[in-house]
């Protein structure tokens, strides 16, 4: 956690080689930076810098001063004389100074290496065939890059427990625990939840949670992440899968406004793990426990699956026409979603225009933990706003829609994910309205609903969810959706045409991109649905900075900061 | 010399610790300075607290010494009562607070980072340095400075003779006196305080500790606590001091200064001179040494973490009976990984004992090897 001022530089001699790098960094990003590695285990750049591995260890000079004058002691040939440290330096600990020589390889470092290599191996052990973290280990990789190969230990190894619980979705295995104490630096510093510690002294160490207090945050699985071994082990994955089998995407977590980015682990279709993915912007290396569970969802139960029309299994085509039929031509209650990606929410926009249908919507909220899971636990509530949609903060429920169904304001309802009777809607209101329902899982709408067309959960689908910061994030999708069924986005343009036979617009992501971008006061003005999928997109939300939207201040966001910021 | 680093402008509170966690084997002098005269150390510190303008000062003392830790409360007490310390001190206006602090049992909080730490109340892991210099970044981040008892002990002295007249005591650059703590095999063990370079190891050995046991010979010598480097006895010592005299030396000419072990190639250190007569089985010294590095490793970093245990592992198989020939190499090896990789100073405690001792007896840890292959293959015979 080292900050840099930004635009400031030094210059420093990389192995041999000058080169610029940012002010304040240190020397194991700062090699990084020009792709050379400084191995390392207890560092990372989002913690604070413990300096107990020793991988890191490098050659490191500064030009030399005279002690008395100041002057510069010059070398024969008038350039000045490098004062080489005595001892080797730790990486992570020293930061880049102007002019500072540095060597990454040198014979001195390389022993460094093997000699820390060898040690934290000796009381490892060696179970790899049985790890987890097989595959994806810094010990493994490491010792392949930077060990001597073989081992000159003979003497016992030191036993330690291998399967101790540390809390419901974390165990530990205590014999390959390298002491590197990330776990324990986030559990401080991130998750704010200090119950890690390290009990017993030297080499027969071990973490523990104090006592009678357990690892049971909502940001516990994020020390089995960090875990540069195979010590930390998540309860839900250890030994069900060997991650080389693992294909890995990049999506973003729907779970809350806080959008992390994620990457998504599947074989075959089936999705086996969620782990965070590094964006600086907005979830740095984290998410929650609670976000990794979402995955579930693809393969439960009550998964929708098949369309039905009038609890009939049926045809798409035909549940669609249906649907169609069931409100052509009456009073359309179209029931938009926070869930709905933005570019689902601009074609629902388009259908209640080609419809004259009504809007309705819905907030879901909870309690805000300050850190990455926030009090909207929709991923696109501003999406909503900015595909147009709505205008308004939505409510916590439809009690609105209920009155309408009473009144007869309207007389058909379009449902996209949401359960009416869970909103505020009474049963007795929907008493012969047809409703549609587009969802991707079974509840009580669901099973009241004239028409049901399965739609596809975020990891099948691709779309732009736009965070609390006003950050538009971009994904694709990450596993084959269930066969048969459409994204959302299609199904919403069937029936786009149906209502308009005039409608040119289409579910091609740049087509609607396009349409979103061309207004000229657009927020999107310039950008692509490519844009969004690359990276961090700051979007102008000034525009609703009278609206109160319930988050509270957390990681990398401040309430009302939806300025465009200096990026 | 540690004063001079003290950042005193940074308007945080500055406080001073005695370091009275003396811990190192051979060595027992701070405990004697503090059961013998509490009082000299209270002086020192007040005049060093006022120095430094500290408002707070600290004696870490270590657990085992709860006695002293008693002579030292209520000393302080007396001391209180008298007004040399806590509240305006002597009339002055100037104030300072004086709290002992027992440790709970770990070699390591002799480190003076690792002693902050655990005076924070936290696992006494040493700090990484840079950036947590003491004298900028110490307790609780503030500047702190943090002295041994016979050092603050000798502030008082300076301050009653003058700075001219302290450094007349001893030789130049070797000033003061030194509390020298003889343990082992020698008639008289015990600690004795001489000046600075007064007397040889010699003359220390046979004039004042009344020579060695009758019939034995020395072996060797560790002369400034069991982290200094070993001294054979039959070593010649050459080359030329700092004052640019030659000199050639066998091991009871060294002078007991701070130059003269030094010359030789190991420390005076804590001043725990520690001889070993010829009845000691070098591996099982060895392995002694290294039993105490590897239980007193807090394990915070890896060299010395698992060296230590590494080492101590290996001599204790040797003396049970299971040395192989290539263990002498071995040790030194990872005690060469150990040294100088490390957060704090303890690895090249840990690893100079066992380099020394490698080099140094060679033919004693390979004859232990051999003396046990013989064993073994007459023992396969019957």
């Amino acid at each position: 956690m080292i900050s840099t001022n930004k635009g400031e530089t030094v210059s420093i001699v990389l192995d041999g080689e000058e080169v610029e790098v940012p002010a304040g960094i240190n020397l194991v990003d700062a090699a990084a930076l020009f792709k050379k590695e400084i191995p390392h285990y207890c560092y990372h750049p989002q913690l604070s810098v413990a300096g107990n591995c020793r991988m890191c260890l490098i050659e490191m000079g500064t030009p030399m001063r005279d002690r008395g004058t100041g002057e510069p002691v010059l070398n024969d040939d008038g350039t000045q004389k490098i004062g080489w440290v005595p001892k080797p330096v730790i990486g992570c600990a020293t930061t880049v100074s102007p002019g500072m020589h540095v060597k990454t390889i040198s014979e001195k470092v390389t022993d460094c290496r093997e000699g820390i290599m060898e040690f934290l191996l000796v009381n490892h052990p060696l179970d790899c065939p049985i790890c987890d973290q097989a595959g994806e280990c810094r010990l493994q990789e490491f010792a392949t890059d930077y060990g001597r190969g073989y081992s000159r230990y003979v003497e016992r190894k030191n036993v330690k427990p291998k399967r101790t619980r540390l809390g419901p979705r974390v165990t530990l295995d205590d014999e390959r625990c390298i002491l590197c104490s990330r776990c324990i630096r986030f559990s401080q510093e991130v998750a704010k939840d200090d119950v890690l510690g390290f009990v017993d002294r030297g080499s027969y160490s071990t973490l523990s949670c104090f006592p009678g207090r357990e690892l049971e945050n909502n940001y516990s699985l994020n020390t089995v992440d960090i875990c540069p071994v195979g010590a930390l082990t998540s309860t839900d994955f250890r030994f069900k899968m060997r991650v080389w089998f693992l294909k890995e995407l990049p999506s973003i977590c729907a779970e809350s406004s806080a959008g992390c980015n994620i990457m998504v682990s599947s074989r075959e279709g089936e999705i086996h793990r969620i782990t965070p993915r590094r964006n600086d912007d907005v979830n740095d290396s984290w998410m929650t426990d609670s976000g990794r569970l979402l995955y579930k969802q693809v393969r439960s139960d009550n998964r929708l699956l098949t369309p039905q029309v009038k609890q009939t299994e049926s045809a798409l085509d035909v549940a669609i026409s249906s649907a169609f039929e069931s409100f052509n031509g009456k009073k359309l209650a179209i029931v938009g979603s926070c869930h709905s990606t933005l570019e689902e929410l601009y074609l629902l926009n388009h259908l209640s225009k080609a419809t004259k249908a009504k809007k309705y919507l819905r907030g879901h909220f909870g309690e805000d933990d300050g850190i990455l899971l926030s009090a909207d636990r929709s991923p696109n509530l501003r999406g909503t706003l900015l595909s147009g949609f709505t205008n308004e903060y939505p409510k916590k429920d439809l009690s609105k829609l209920n009155d309408d169904l009473k009144k007869g304001v309207v007389d058909a309802v379009l449902v996209v994910n949401e359960d009416l009777l869970d909103s505020g809607v009474e049963g007795e209101s929907l008493l012969g309205v047809p409703v549609t329902y587009l969802g991707t899982h079974q509840n009580t709408t669901s099973n009241l609903a004239e028409i049901v067309i399965p739609t596809l959960t975020s990891f099948e689908k691709k779309g732009t969810f736009i965070n609390r910061s006003f950050i538009a994030q971009g994904f694709a999708s990450t596993v084959p959706s269930p066969g048969g069924l459409l994204p959302l986005t299609q199904i919403l343009c069937r029936l786009l045409s149906l209502s308009d036979e005039e409608s040119k617009i289409t579910a091609d992501f740049s087509l609607i991109w396009k349409n979103l971008s061309s207004p000229p006061k657009s927020p999107f003005k310039g950008m692509t649905f490519t844009d969004a999928q690359r990276g961090s997109l700051q979007i102008d939300g000034s525009k609703w900075n009278n609206l109160s939207f319930v988050e509270k201040k957390a990681l990398h966001f401040e309430p009302q900061s939806s300025v465009l910021s200096s990026k | 010399m540690k004063w001079k680093f003290l950042d005193r402008k940074s308007g945080k509170p500055i406080y001073l610790i005695c370091n009275a966690d003396e811990s190192e084997p051979g060595t027992f002098k701070d405990r004697q300075i503090i059961h013998k005269d509490p009082h000299q150390l209270i002086e020192g510190m007040m005049i060093s607290a006022f120095a430094i303008q500290a408002k707070q000062a600290f004696i870490y003392i270590r657990a085992e010494f709860f006695e002293g830790a008693k002579i030292l409360e209520r000393a302080i007490l007396e001391a209180k009562e008298k007004g040399f310390c806590g509240d305006n001190i002597l009339g002055s206006g100037y104030s300072c607070d004086l709290v002992v602090h027992r440790g709970a049992g770990a070699y390591i909080c002799g480190e003076e980072t690792g002693l902050i730490e655990s005076l924070e109340g936290k696992r006494p892991n040493p700090r990484i340095k840079p950036p947590y210099f003491p004298a900028v970044l110490g307790l609780y981040q503030c500047p702190t400075i943090v002295n041994n008892v016979e050092t603050l002990c000798n502030v008082k002295h300076i301050m009653e003779m003058g700075g001219e007249n302290f450094s007349k005591i001893g030789k130049p650059n070797n000033t003061g006196t030194r509390i020298w703590c003889v343990s082992g095999q020698v008639k008289n063990p015990g600690y004795f305080e001489f000046e600075c370079g007064a007397l040889t190891l010699g003359e220390m050995i046979h004039d004042v500790c009344g020579g060695l046991l009758p019939g034995r010979s020395l072996q060797a010598v560790i002369p400034g606590g069991s982290s200094a480097k070993v001294l054979r006895a039959d070593e010649r010592f050459q080359g030329t001091l700092k004052d640019g005299t030659d000199f050639d030396w066998g091991i009871e000419d060294i002078p007991l200064d701070f130059d003269g072990p030094m010359a030789a190639g190991t420390m005076s250190g804590s001043g725990g001179i520690v001889i070993m007569d010829d009845t000691v089985d070098i591996v099982e010294a060895m392995a002694n040494v290294n039993a105490f590095y590897a239980h007193e490793s807090c394990g915070q970093c890896t060299p010395c973490r698992e060296g230590s245990l590494w080492m101590k592992k290996i001599t204790s198989r040797m003396c049970s009976g299971d040395a192989r020939e290539e263990d002498a190499d071995l040790l030194l090896s990872v005690a060469n990984q150990i040294e100088g990789r490390t957060i704090c100073a303890f690895g090249e405690a840990a690893a100079w004992p066992t380099q020394s001792f490698v080099t140094k007896f060679r033919k004693d840890f390979l004859a232990k090897a051999k003396s046990q292959k013989r064993k073994k293959d007459s023992m396969q015979l019957i």
